[in-house]
């Protein structure tokens, strides 16, 4: 009960933290209303057949890979920055539960994202936006969530090993993007890419609300999102661990 | 003259090499040469999937829309950073003349883009279905150095405003989100509404990647000397129209003392 509380109370104060910035709430609207809108326009210009619900929900689901990608890739960074990473390691509770409801808010605040590029193709493009399931897609929404802000704890924990974390953040934007196949059919792609989408979370993420949404069957796709979030959870426990023990060993906790 | 061409040449010089002070090659690699790879790939196939246009098509927009990358982050960095380190009160205190003191800081960022276009040229020609001739080389060569110079000139009018912006990094980021949409990179120009295709006719990068496609396709430079010219006016324009937003600016910073403010 007191985890569930901590995870709770950790995450509301870092969407509402987050939901403070300027930045990154602009950030997490504009970029994906823009992307979505070159989307549209490709999708139109192109002699391809197909619903734009397909187009919208893939590029709300990059800018919540976008929001994750920046904001836990940057989480401890930032907690550095701040002067507070000491304390968030000194306090009673594991480090985990600190660090594990910050980049499920990362992720959350990328629902705005997908909200935008909805409402955006809505009033601009005439996109559909009726749900063929929405109980599926109820429950598939939060558990997308879930499945990238616990792929976010993976990224929070084994970015801090690199100085330049932002580099690598700015590096894994387009590629996820791409292998995930958020808007590009995984079948266009070279044989080698399935494997590795196979293993994150958003391929399943975006598969499960298309599937919700237009036609199809979500449950498979949300199983396994849940089953990804558990592996990422038992890794991002392993390499939290890793970093505390090397940040205290060679005292670099406080290092910018 | 002596003295500004020094500010020109050894303060821009200083500046970039300060830029990389905290822009290590750790950063520039993945950020500048990285990221861009797959730019392109992920607008080729997102094109073959759409079915619109062919690889040559985004290869050509994103490699010169890439050039603007460098000048609008590169000229957003150069001033923010300033504040950040808390040295732009003592810059804007010297005597120095500003047109050369932040032309001299654009100058590296225009060669810089051109490597991050010539490198998602090679790109293209290595990983899609994109052909160019040695001959046509040249030609596409002046055309990014124009579009690099465009952009950085945007760029610069992104700098001035961060006199005035606490956050000048969103706004970089919107422009050049902004060049993906409006110049024609990813999306033919026919296609866009009306007032979007009139606002890309007033934006750097849409007469380069013009040019551009054009002599991919077979013209030459002086077939393409109209957009090419067009395009060099665009970045004058914006060239001019930072000096006077910096002059501005840096008025409006003194009698706010705002220049410290992070």
């Amino acid at each position: 009960m007191k985890t569930l509380r901590l995870i709770w109370v950790g995450w509301k104060f870092h969407v509402k933290s987050l939901t403070l910035s300027g930045f990154f709430i602009l950030t997490s609207v504009l970029q994906p209303i823009i992307f979505a809108s070159v989307a549209y326009f490709m999708f139109q210009a192109g002699a391809r057949e197909g619903t734009l619900l397909y187009v919208a929900l893939g590029a709300g689901m990059m800018g919540i890979w976008s929001s994750t990608l920046f904001g836990s890739g940057g989480a401890i960074q930032w907690q550095r920055w701040q002067g507070t990473l000491e304390y968030c390691i000194a306090v009673p509770p594991p480090f985990l539960l600190v660090i594990v409801p910050l980049t499920l808010a990362t992720a959350t605040i990328g629902l705005y994202s997908l909200t935008a590029t909805l409402v955006w193709g809505r009033l601009f493009f005439d996109v559909p936006l009726h749900v063929a399931h929405p109980v599926a897609f109820i429950v598939a929404l939060p558990v997308t969530v879930v499945g990238l802000g616990l792929l976010g704890l993976i990224l929070a924990s084994t970015f801090i090993m690199y100085r330049n974390a932002n580099a690598l953040s700015n590096l894994l934007e387009y590629p996820v993007w791409l292998a995930t196949g958020l808007l590009v059919s995984l079948s266009l792609l070279p044989v080698w890419v399935g494997p590795i989408s196979w293993v994150l979370a958003p391929t399943w993420g975006i598969n499960a609300l298309r599937d919700a949404a237009i036609a199809g069957n979500a449950w498979p796709e949300i199983g396994m999102c849940l089953l990804l979030s558990a592996v990422y959870l038992v890794i991002g426990y392993f390499a939290l661990q890793h970093f505390e023990r090397l940040a205290r060993e060679r005292a670099t906790l406080t290092l910018t | 003259m002596r003295e500004n061409l020094r500010v020109f040449f050894i303060g821009g010089y200083l500046s970039y090499r300060a830029l990389f002070n905290w822009m290590h090659w750790s950063y520039y690699i993945p950020t500048m040469l990285g990221a861009p790879v797959f730019q392109i790939l992920f607008f080729a196939y997102i094109g073959r999937y759409a079915q619109v246009e062919s690889d040559e098509f985004f290869v050509v927009g994103n490699a010169v829309q890439l050039s603007a990358m460098a000048g609008i982050y590169g000229m957003a960095m150069t001033v923010g950073g300033e504040r950040w380190t808390q040295t732009l009160s003592p810059l804007l205190a010297t005597p120095a003349n500003r047109l050369p003191l932040f032309l001299g800081r654009a100058l590296p960022l225009i060669a810089n883009g051109i490597i991050t276009s010539a490198f998602a040229f090679f790109v293209g020609w290595l990983l899609l279905d994109f052909e160019l001739t040695w001959s046509e080389i040249p030609a596409l060569a002046v055309v990014i150095a124009v579009s690099a110079f465009s952009c950085t000139a945007l760029g610069l009018v992104v700098g001035a405003l961060g006199l005035r912006m606490r956050d000048v990094f969103f706004l970089a980021n919107f422009v050049v989100y902004a060049l993906l949409l409006f110049c024609g990179v990813n999306i033919p120009l026919d296609t866009l509404p009306g007032w979007m295709q009139d606002v890309a006719n007033r934006l750097p990068l849409t007469h380069g990647i013009e040019a551009a496609r054009a002599i991919a396709n077979g013209s030459s430079l002086s077939d393409v000397s109209g957009l090419v010219w067009t395009e060099l006016g665009i970045g004058a324009a914006y060239a001019a129209a930072a000096f006077l937003l910096f002059k501005l600016f840096e008025l409006e910073g003194r009698r706010r003392a705002s220049f410290e403010t992070i």
